[in-house]
């Protein structure tokens, strides 16, 4: 159905969609990034997951308030450049107090190529803050379950907004050059 | 433009006799519509995240399936969130209904023109993205087959009603969301968290 490369992805990629699915995560809304493709293509695959593509990350914030409004809980998975698109539209979560669990892969953060992107990755996790979004960041494979679940927990026990933000040096250097 | 129906009397159309209709209101004048018809523990009044609405009703729809959601909203907010109609298109729940309530008009903020008001016809937005029933409504007979399709969830569904750009005295609805939060998911059924 949908044509993603066959990519053999490290393997705490492949823990996340597991993790989310243990706290009974039905959709999974994302906007692509290298670091989420083992959680997008599981999520596409999973019968058990609505998972929807958004235009621009803000789209997730509205689709996760209205998932939950109707009974089900979800993920908006991103990268750190759609952080800014959603800063204004995360004040539908502080005044309806909904579970917002957000998943940012970081540009700008470490041996970046493109300048362009680093303005926004470093003001990602302050940007966040100032939203009054709970933040963690994993820096190290073992890290992802455990921020992950910890994540997940406090959104879902607490209608709160947390991001676990996946660090570039995690993600791996993005190659330019084949 | 040539249209003038009666915003007021539009939404109170759309919600009469209302069952089990979920309704998500966008910022402004639409809620204050919506408000207008009757207070309901099955509306979602958005008062900010503007370009929100469409995308809350399709998580809505995408959840409750048995449910018809429409989301009521105006051009400007709509404007908005124009990409939220490709996402839709995407899925396209039969369930949903995006009725735009079409004045041309930013009317919160000083009755500006907006790109409505300069020619760009919406529904060719949702058409383009697959919509199966898109249209221009323009009388009530047109408002009151709307409301037949909102609840025969048949196919995703996007209207632009044109009503007349008059400023109608602000009626407001609740302005805590947890607590309108709280009451929607509590006549589903749900729990507060």
């Amino acid at each position: 159905m949908t044509a993603m490369p066959a990519v053999q992805a490290p393997s705490w990629q492949d823990e996340i969609l597991p993790t989310l699915k243990s706290f009974d995560v039905k959709h999974v809304v994302y906007v692509p990034d290298a670091g989420h493709a083992a959680a997008i293509r599981g999520a596409e695959q999973d019968n058990d997951i609505v998972s929807v593509a958004l235009t621009t990350e803000e789209e997730g914030i509205g689709y996760l308030a209205g998932a939950w409004l109707g009974g089900e809980r979800g993920a908006l998975l991103m990268q750190s450049s759609g952080v800014g698109n959603c800063l204004n539209t995360l004040a539908l979560q502080t005044m309806t107090r909904f579970p917002l669990l957000m998943l940012v892969t970081m540009r700008g953060d470490w041996a970046e190529f493109n300048p362009w992107q680093n303005l926004m990755g470093q003001a990602t996790e302050a940007a966040l803050k100032l939203m009054g979004v709970r933040t963690w960041r994993a820096d190290h494979p073992a890290d992802i379950r455990r921020l992950v679940h910890g994540a997940a927990t406090m959104a879902f026990n607490g209608g709160e907004a947390c991001a676990v933000l996946l660090g570039q040096s995690l993600i791996g250097e993005k190659k330019w050059v084949k | 433009m040539n249209a003038a129906l009666d915003r007021r009397t539009v939404a109170a159309t759309l919600l009469q006799d209302r069952g089990d209709l979920l309704v998500v209101t966008g910022l402004g004048s639409a809620s204050y519509d919506a408000f207008a018809a009757g207070d309901h523990d099955g509306n979602y009044y958005l008062w900010a995240a503007m370009g929100s609405a469409a995308t809350v009703g399709f998580g809505l729809a995408m959840t409750r399936r048995e449910r018809p959601v429409l989301v009521l909203t105006g051009d400007g907010e709509m404007l908005m969130g124009l990409g939220a109609l490709a996402s839709i298109g995407q899925k396209l729940p039969p369930n949903l209904t995006i009725a735009v309530l079409d004045n041309g008009h930013y009317g919160e903020t000083g009755m500006q023109a907006s790109h409505t008001g300069r020619g760009i016809e919406l529904s060719r937005f949702a058409a383009a993205a697959n919509f199966p029933w898109t249209g221009v409504v323009t009388d009530m007979d047109g408002v009151a087959a709307l409301r037949e399709r909102i609840h025969a969830r048949s196919g995703t569904t996007f209207a632009s009603i044109k009503i007349a750009a008059d400023e109608l005295p602000r009626v407001l609805p609740p302005r805590d969301g947890v607590h309108v939060k709280n009451r929607f998911r509590a006549a589903l059924g749900l729990a507060t968290i």
